[in-house]
């Protein structure tokens, strides 16, 4: 291992770090920006122009605000709730690539922090291990209404990800890889995953909206039942962090799914836009692309949000046991049968 | 039963149809709507920047009136205190001394008049009780503050300004 491997990555390990941060950060913004609008308000407008600087102003409250830990609770695993949470959220990005490979200063560098093999699996184990955030800081807590929070979101996240594996399955009977590398690469200029796998998608879709503990999936937090869930004991930075993770955690579904279905960082017509610009602007071009696709996801996760209720959560049992898992073993059984009479012809 | 009015409606309840059941179009034409909002006009008034218009009869700061020779009107009777059902009112009665009579209307006035700002309710008791019309709730809106004390308005921020000269001459000749 050379030096200039190590500092590449390094580099490359702390840009998307800042990256993150800085989307789940404004993603707060235009959270309130994005429910102002469609409730024809006007959100925030008073820290800088257009709020700009309301995250600063909001994460610098969060800093100075009192912690407190309450008498019952186990302090160890209290703090180590959020920690957990924050963590497991930030993992996700690393197998993500987030271009093509870009020239820079005469050396090829991959825009990806590590292409493993099982990139899929990674994200999935990743996604897994995001729920003892939520079971930890919920139990620590000694609240009645933090471990029911807790409960919904184990039992929540354990349902929904078969549907989501289920309907990756389907997905990798197209695609035949589990890295994500090749995973984009396949999805050439505008062969998208989405044309093959709709209903896969649609089922990702849903499960993705529940894994992310977003409405209308969002059961573990609901503030009207709840009075917030799992978080109903945290206050301070560590209620922060809780936030700030799952507004990570939009950001890396919201990759994952680009990157899955909607072709990643490729775009039509991207081999002339290459030839035109060159080996270092025309991946950049594609870099700017898949950060203009997540955006988008983004924004869709917030309009669903201030549009669509709150589900039952026997409703939510149902949808996830009784429609999407039926549907996403339909889509595998049909994808098959698909797949071979293609390839018999 | 028949119903009297004949205004009666039973509602129906069909079971859902496949579509209904699916969610996802009653879904869309929520989503639909969401989004038409984004580009509806605001309501929203940018306050401290921008006053929304009151009604002719809109009750807000108290002010104490002069009269056209620019003399305090209140004569420190104490009706409106008695009137107030916040109790928000005080004051504390002096007699006018000689030479003062360009400044105080009768010859008693009130030396301190004081309205705290967080007990009144504006119901205009005090603009009703006033004998001598010294008394109106026709100022803007009470601005916030950080303390308790800063809410009790004395003499200082109720009484008009005095007409100035200018402003006679205008009047006069208008």
């Amino acid at each position: 291992m050379e030096a200039a491997f190590l500092i590449e990555k390094i580099l490359l390990v702390v840009v998307l770090f800042v990256i993150t941060l800085t989307i789940a950060a404004y993603s707060t913004w235009a959270e309130r920006k994005v429910a102002a609008w469609m409730q024809d308000r006007v959100g925030p407008n008073r820290a800088g122009i257009f709020g700009l600087l309301q995250p600063l102003a909001d994460g610098g409250k969060m800093f100075f605000k009192e912690e407190i830990i309450p008498s019952g609770a186990n302090k160890w695993l209290f703090i180590a709730g959020p920690s957990l949470a924050l963590l497991t959220s930030f993992l996700g990005s690393a197998v993500i690539p987030f271009g093509q490979s870009i020239e820079l200063f005469g050396k090829t560098v991959p825009l990806q922090v590590t292409d493993i093999n099982v990139g899929i699996l990674y994200i999935f184990g990743v996604v897994s291990l995001g729920v003892y955030g939520i079971m930890i800081g919920g139990w620590a807590s000694n609240n009645k209404y933090s471990l029911m929070g807790a409960i919904r979101g184990a039992s929540q996240n354990i349902s929904y990800e078969i549907a989501m594996g289920l309907s990756i399955i389907a997905l990798l009977l197209v695609t035949n890889t589990l890295s994500f590398k090749e995973l984009a690469e396949q999805q050439h200029s505008w062969h998208w995953n989405i044309i093959y796998q709709p209903l896969g998608f649609l089922i990702f879709l849903v499960c993705a909206f529940a894994e992310t503990n977003r409405v209308p999936f969002d059961l573990p937090e609901c503030e009207t039942e709840l009075i917030g869930g799992y978080n109903t004991e945290y206050s301070a930075f560590k209620m922060g962090a809780y936030m700030f993770a799952e507004y990570i955690n939009m950001f890396v579904s919201s990759a994952v799914m680009v990157t899955l279905y909607f072709g990643g960082y490729n775009y039509p017509f991207m081999d002339q836009v290459n030839a035109l610009l060159g080996p270092t602007w025309g991946p950049l071009v594609g870099v700017s692309v898949m950060f203009l696709k997540i955006i988008l996801f983004i924004f869709f996760f917030m309009w669903v949000r201030w549009t669509v209720p709150r589900f039952r959560y026997d409703q939510l049992m149902d949808l996830g046991w009784k429609v999407l898992i039926p549907l996403a073993i339909a889509n595998i059984v049909i994808t098959a049968i698909v797949i071979t009479v293609v390839d018999k012809l | 039963m028949e119903s009297l009015s004949g205004r009666k409606k039973v509602l129906e309840q069909k079971p859902m149809n496949f579509w209904e059941r699916m969610y996802l179009p009653a879904i869309f034409r929520g989503m639909a709507i969401t989004f038409m909002h984004m580009f509806k006009k605001k309501e929203t008034i940018y306050y401290p920047e921008k006053e929304r218009e009151f009604s002719e009869n809109w009750r807000g700061m108290h002010s104490l009136k002069r009269d056209e020779q620019g003399r305090e009107r209140c004569t420190a009777c104490g009706l409106c205190a008695l009137s107030c059902p916040a109790e928000a009112i005080t004051m504390i009665a002096a007699e006018r001394e000689k030479g003062e009579e360009h400044l105080y209307r009768e010859e008693k006035y009130a030396a301190v008049y004081e309205i705290n700002m967080l007990r009144c309710i504006f119901c205009g008791l005090c603009e009703e009780a006033c004998p001598k019309e010294a008394i109106y709730l026709d100022g803007p809106i009470v601005p916030a503050d950080y303390l308790r004390k800063d809410f009790i308005y004395g003499k200082d921020k109720l009484v008009e300004q005095p007409i100035t000269e200018l402003e006679a001459l205008k009047a006069a000749q208008d």
